[in-house]
Parts: structure tokens; C-alpha cells; sequence
């Protein structure tokens, strides 16, 4: 097992946005996280990466417990994480963005060494033609690969993947999905959150699913597909015209 | 990449150095000699300066703090406690350095604009102090007995023996500011200002590659001190922790190109020259500081990249040369 999340809970202030969630996952699976706008998902991501400490509950990374390890030191353990909204460094060239995972994140290898495998990350990721260029000047499904390709050159063990789906047209897209099932064919397991129905329900092996801070379902894409909780999260209780009209006779 | 193009910016500062250190050599001109003096001696604070501003992203308003702190520190072992000069600028570079780590753990919390408030309130709570602090003086500040120049062949011979040094020393900051940069440290750095959260989230320890930088930043100002007060004489508090000093390092830094080896140094030389020629002028001498004003306005509007960087994004090709 490389992840075990157990009862984790986040508040803020007054506001409970993750409550008692537990889940795990196995080496080498791809875990879907979905959920309404709001259920918590990045703040889960948030939690287990350390960058936010949890109020309650415990985060086991690789048979370690990681609660409240700061976000370096889980990224120099190896855990890489990509951000919803992209973050390039871009004023930096798009190898120097790669290079800092490499030099940072997971085993911190020497300069030298980092320009090789950012180099390696960057062809395979289909931009290695634009390392040269400043990551600012990249068009939006080119930043979601630099941000994935950071994440990746510090050769992580656990990679969180918060929609890199979103705003990439359907060609991109399924060449995204396949990139992640690439990804996870090298050994890496992955949490990816994800609003693209169809390429989640393609690519995970398993499904969690959050509303309003609680998991309130989990199971293979089928059965999630088919869960009445998830169907009326999404689109509200499916039986209320029933009883609607039932209350009415 | 070819070898020779990832030291030529390094060659071409350092060759820059060389030709205004031996400028008033050949001349012989002590006049020349001091202006020199003072252009190596903003280089180097300026690049100093620049290892915090323009690496790491974070903008020090006081760095003169550690300019007048070391300076006062390394000024009282030669005076009080009869130090020679090399240990005394050792000091002043030492206790410059753990005044920055100290205030790094505090203030470097900080970011933005209320970074660059605390650091304008440390820089005048510095002096408040030391114009109540009997062993500096107080608000008269220590003079040095001329005798103390006997040890250097007389004063004629320290003033000279001064710029040497100085000359030494600012080619020791741009080594460093040029090793820093190349660094995986350095690329820390550069990835803290970008976005410190992304850094973070990337491995990079940011509280300490941050605390580092302020204090690497702040060891040069300090001996750079002790060898200005030494060659003055005398050290008192107005002038060792004159905020605008510090405010007028910002516009060098930023002027040549923040977070450029050669920026630094461009920037320095180019106030420099123009300072020279507004405080000579009739009508400028008096308003000198609103062109300067005027000068970091128009960079940050128009050049926010400032010369060096302005060129490197306008020729791609020379950004491995220009560093």
C-alpha cells in the first residue's frame, strides 16, 4: 500500500471541508477523485501533500506517517503533485522548471544529471522542442504538460494529478489519458481528480467519491456510474419527481 | 552547450573589474582613485543587494543595515580593541551575516511589500540603537586615531592599500554572485521568486534557501563596511544607516537587470557616473535623489527587466552569454 488516508478532516474556521475520509491506495493503481465543485478534492490533495496540516486524522505515504510533514519534505519523499490552476515559473525557461523537480523533489540529483532527465521528461511529454523557451510563453495544454512533467522528473512514487484534463480540447485529451496510463505503466501509482466524466471513468481503476467534505461512495468506474448517492450529488435526488407526485395523490 | 560561452559572462565582469582597478593605477591620479573606489564599492553592494533582490525575489528596502552594523562592529575592534583591519572586516562580515540569519527567522515569514516594510523598520530600529549605545558612541559615532594607519606605512599608503582591497573584494562578489547563480542552490532561488508556493511543493526548503540568500547577501555589505569606515576614519550613525543609500542600491539593481550576474554591475556603474554629473551640475545638484526617484520609476513602468535582462529577452540567442 502506498497511500493510507484515515478519518482525515480539514476545517476552516467554520467551515468543514473534509470530514472523516478514509480510503488507501495500492501500488501502481490509478485512483479517480470525483466530486461536485467544493466537495474538497484539492483540499484533500492539500492535506496529503502537507501543504495544509489536517485538524483531524492520519495520511500513511509509503509506510510512513506523513500527518502534518511539510510539502518539501513530502516532495523530497516522493510525492508530486500538479496544480489545478497551472503555477510555470515563467520567467524560467521551461527546462529550468523541469530541473527544479528533478533537483528537488525525490532523490535530488546534481544539475548536470537534472538537465538530462528534465530533457528525458520533456520529449516524453511530446514538448522536449521547447525547453528553451520561458515557460510563460507556453499556450495552456502545453503549461498542463510542463506542470506534469515537473511533477514527474523527481521520478515520484505517488503522483496527484489536479485536473490536467480541464481546458484541453478532445484530441488533447485523449492523449493526455494516454500519457497517465503511460505514467502508471512505469510504476507510478496516481490520484487524479477530474471533471471529464468519460476519460475518468476510461483511465481509473477505482473511484472515490466526495460531497461536501464526506466520501460517499467507492468502487470500480461501473458501479460508481450506476451509485444512486453519486447520480443525486451530481444532479440531485433522482426520485424527487416520484415523490413529488406521490405526496400529491 | 559549449563550455567557453557559460564563463564568458563571468570573464567579461571580472575583465570589467580589472579595467577600473587599473584605471587610477596608470593614471596616477588620486582623484580617479577614489572615484573608482566608490564605483567598485557599489558593484559590489549592488550585486550583493541583487543575490536577495533579484535571485530570490524578495526586496530588502534597509540592506544598508547590514552595511552600517558590520562597518560599526569591525570599526570598534580596530579602534577599542586594536585590532588589525583583516580580522576587523572579518567580524564585520561575520556579524552582518548572523544579524540577517537572525532576522531572516523572524522576517523572511514575510513576503511582498510587508517584507520590504519590516526591513525599513529593522534598518531605523538599527540606528535608533546604535545612537543610544555607548560602547559605538552613541550619537556621535568613534573616530580613529591616525596612528592606527602606521601599520599600513602611513595613511597615504592605507587609502591606497583600501582600494586594492576593495577591488579584491568586489571581485570576490561577483564570483560568488556568478557561483550562486549557476548553483542548484541558486536554481532554488530563482524558483522561490517565481512562486515560492510552487517551489515548495517542488522540494524546495524555502524558509532556509531563503534565510541563506539573506544571509549570503548581507556578509559583503558588512565587510564592506569596515574597509569604507576604515579609509574614512570615522563612523557615525546618520550616514552608516542612511536609508536613501540603501533605496539608491535598489535602483542600480534594478536599473542594470535584476537577477543578472552582469546586471549589477551595469546598473552601479551607469548611477554612479550619473550621480557624478547631477551632484556636479548647477541646476541637479539639489534634486539629485528625484532623478534618481524619477529613474526607478521609469525602469519599473517601461524595463522592469532592467538593461541586461531587457537585452536578453530581446536577443534569445545571447542568453547563455549574458548571465
Amino acid at each position: 500500500m502506498i497511500l493510507d488516508v484515515k478519518n482525515l478532516s480539514k476545517r476552516f474556521g467554520g467551515l468543514e471541508a473534509l470530514s472523516d475520509v478514509t480510503f488507501e491506495l495500492q501500488e501502481s493503481e490509478i485512483l479517480g477523485l470525483i466530486g461536485p465543485n467544493g466537495a474538497g478534492k484539492t483540499t484533500m490533495f492539500n492535506c496529503i501533500n502537507g501543504v495544509y496540516g489536517p485538524t483531524g486524522g492520519t495520511v500513511t505515504f509509503n509506510g510512513e506517517n506523513t500527518t502534518n510533514l511539510k510539502t518539501y519534505f513530502m516532495a523530497r519523499k516522493g510525492l508530486a503533485r500538479t496544480h489545478q490552476i497551472v503555477k510555470p515559473l515563467n520567467e524560467l525557461s521551461v527546462l529550468d522548471n523541469v530541473m527544479i523537480g528533478a533537483c528537488f523533489g525525490g532523490e535530488g540529483v546534481t544539475l548536470k544529471k537534472a538537465a538530462v532527465i528534465a530533457q528525458e521528461v520533456l520529449d516524453f511529454l511530446r514538448i522536449g522542442d521547447r525547453s528553451d523557451q520561458l515557460a510563460g510563453s507556453l499556450n495552456v495544454g502545453q503549461k498542463k504538460r510542463l506542470e506534469i512533467a515537473r511533477a514527474l522528473a523527481s521520478r515520484p512514487k505517488l503522483l496527484l494529478l489536479d485536473e490536467v484534463l480541464a481546458g484541453l480540447n478532445p484530441s488533447e485529451i485523449s492523449e493526455m489519458v494516454n500519457t497517465v496510463k503511460e505514467i502508471r505503466d512505469q510504476g507510478v501509482s496516481i490520484i487524479m481528480i477530474e471533471h471529464v466524466m468519460h476519460a475518468i471513468m476510461n483511465v481509473s481503476d477505482r473511484i472515490i467519491v466526495l460531497d461536501y467534505g464526506r466520501l460517499i461512495a467507492e468502487g470500480s468506474p461501473q458501479e460508481i456510474a450506476n451509485n444512486e448517492s453519486v447520480i443525486e450529488a451530481y444532479l440531485g435526488d433522482p426520485k424527487l419527481a416520484e415523490k413529488l407526485m406521490q405526496t400529491m395523490d | 552547450m559549449k563550455k567557453w560561452q557559460n564563463y564568458f559572462g563571468l570573464g567579461v565582469a571580472l575583465l570589467a573589474i580589472l579595467g577600473i582597478t587599473l584605471w587610477p593605477t596608470i593614471t596616477g591620479n588620486a582623484y580617479n582613485r577614489e572615484v573608482a573606489f566608490n564605483i567598485l564599492r557599489v558593484i559590489a553592494l549592488a550585486s550583493s543587494l541583487n543575490i536577495l533582490l533579484g535571485y530570490t525575489g524578495y526586496v530588502s528596502f534597509g540592506h544598508i543595515v547590514f552595511y552600517g552594523f558590520g562597518g560599526y562592529v569591525g570599526f570598534f575592534f580596530i579602534t577599542a580593541v586594536g585590532w588589525s583591519l583583516w580580522p576587523a572586516m572579518l567580524a564585520g562580515g561575520i556579524s552582518a551575516g548572523l544579524l540577517a540569519y537572525l532576522l531572516g527567522k523572524a522576517v523572511l515569514r514575510l513576503r511582498g511589500a510587508y517584507f520590504a516594510l519590516a526591513t525599513i523598520g529593522v534598518n531605523e530600529a538599527m540606528r535608533a540603537f546604535i545612537n543610544n549605545f555607548e560602547p559605538f558612541g552613541g550619537p556621535v559615532g568613534m573616530t580613529m586615531n591616525f596612528s592606527v594607519y602606521q601599520d599600513y606605512g602611513g595613511p597615504l599608503e592605507a587609502l591606497s592599500m583600501a582600494f586594492y582591497v576593495m577591488a579584491g573584494i568586489t571581485a570576490l562578489v561577483i564570483i560568488t554572485s556568478y557561483l550562486v547563480r549557476s548553483s542548484k542552490f541558486g536554481l532554488g532561488l530563482l524558483a522561490i521568486r517565481e512562486d515560492e508556493d510552487a517551489a515548495e511543493v517542488m522540494g524546495v526548503i524555502a524558509p532556509n534557501a531563503k534565510t541563506w540568500a539573506y544571509v549570503l547577501s548581507a556578509i559583503f555589505p558588512g565587510i564592506i563596511g569596515v574597509l569604507f569606515f576604515f579609509k574614512q576614519g570615522n563612523v557615525e550613525p546618520q550616514p552608516a544607516f542612511l536609508l536613501h543609500t540603501s533605496i539608491e542600491w535598489l535602483v542600480m539593481v534594478m536599473l542594470g537587470g535584476q537577477g543578472t550576474v552582469l546586471g549589477p554591475m551595469l546598473g552601479a556603474f551607469g548611477y554612479q557616473q550619473m550621480r557624478g554629473y547631477l551632484l556636479t551640475n548647477d541646476f541637479f545638484k539639489n534634486i539629485q535623489l528625484s532623478v534618481s526617484g524619477g529613474l526607478l520609476l521609469v525602469v519599473v513602468l517601461f524595463v522592469p527587466a532592467g538593461v541586461i535582462g531587457w537585452i536578453r529577452q530581446r536577443f534569445p540567442r545571447l542568453r547563455r552569454i549574458l548571465q
